[in-house]
């Protein structure tokens, strides 16, 4: 349990992936199955959440150039689970349904960076403004005790 | 970080070895496109046991890897995709449906002795 919004002993606090290149995709997924670990996840849970990492990481580095992936222990009640914050400065995103549509992509990439990150985790959430930039914010809790 | 690929026969073998960058990842396709045409390969086998993550991006490139293969006449099948890494690429929607896969080496290796 969390005591005064201190992170419980022993567990690793926020941590904030830069990223730049395609180099920082590969460091924002191993943080975070590194912060997701400690938590408690195993298995499938940890793959998910890495994979929903790289999509959003990679969509920064493709539409936005720079940003950050933020990943922290979060927990709510008896559940524990983590929580990962995508952020850029970039273009934004001027129609957010079709953003969230499978298959839809003004690059060059499948279009499933978002539906996808949205299927791999169980809270999902996205603000976005026209010339101000993008936050992309994913939950995952562990499943009980 | 590279990935080594190794010719034995007929057939090339690439094995990654550790998490690819996307950069990592073009390097591949360009190594196997032009080995393909200097040995005359029939087959590829691309080892991914080493995988932890295979998101929408990696997908998409050994999809493109196996069709500008065949393109030049070499079958590729994809081995040692993880049951974790599975689960998460159907969750994640990747389409890799018409690319040939075996459970590890040896699987694929039989897999292209039938083909080949």
């Amino acid at each position: 349990m969390l005591v005064d919004g201190s992170p419980p002993s022993g567990e690793s606090s926020e941590e904030i992936v830069g990223i730049a290149s395609d180099a920082d995709v590969v460091t924002a997924r191993h943080t975070g199955r590194r912060v997701a670990e400690s938590v408690g996840f195993t298995g499938s849970d940890l793959t998910m959440i890495s994979t929903a990492i790289s999509e959003l990481a990679r969509n920064i580095i493709r539409y936005a150039v720079t940003g950050e992936v933020v990943v922290s222990p979060i927990s709510e009640g008896s559940r524990v689970g983590v929580m990962v914050v995508a952020r850029d400065n970039g273009p934004g995103i001027p129609d957010l349904d079709l953003a969230m549509r499978d298959g839809f992509t003004t690059g060059t990439g499948m279009g499933l960076g978002l539906p996808g990150a949205r299927r791999l985790m169980d809270e999902f959430a996205i603000a976005s403004q026209v010339g101000e930039g993008t936050t992309v914010v994913v939950k995952k809790w562990t499943r009980g005790l | 970080m590279a990935v080594p690929i190794l010719k034995q026969g007929k057939y090339l073998i690439a094995s990654i070895q550790s998490a690819l960058t996307d950069s990592d990842m073009v390097s591949l396709r360009e190594d196997l496109m032009e080995q393909v045409g200097r040995y005359r390969s029939r087959g590829i086998i691309i080892d991914v046991t080493a995988l932890d993550v295979m998101d929408s991006f990696a997908s998409r490139s050994l999809r493109n890897i196996a069709y500008m293969t065949k393109l030049r006449g070499a079958e590729t099948v994809l081995v040692g995709i993880q049951a974790e890494v599975a689960y998460a690429m159907v969750q994640l929607g990747t389409n890799l449906e018409e690319v040939n896969t075996a459970l590890d080496l040896e699987e694929g290796l039989a897999f292209l002795d039938q083909l080949t």
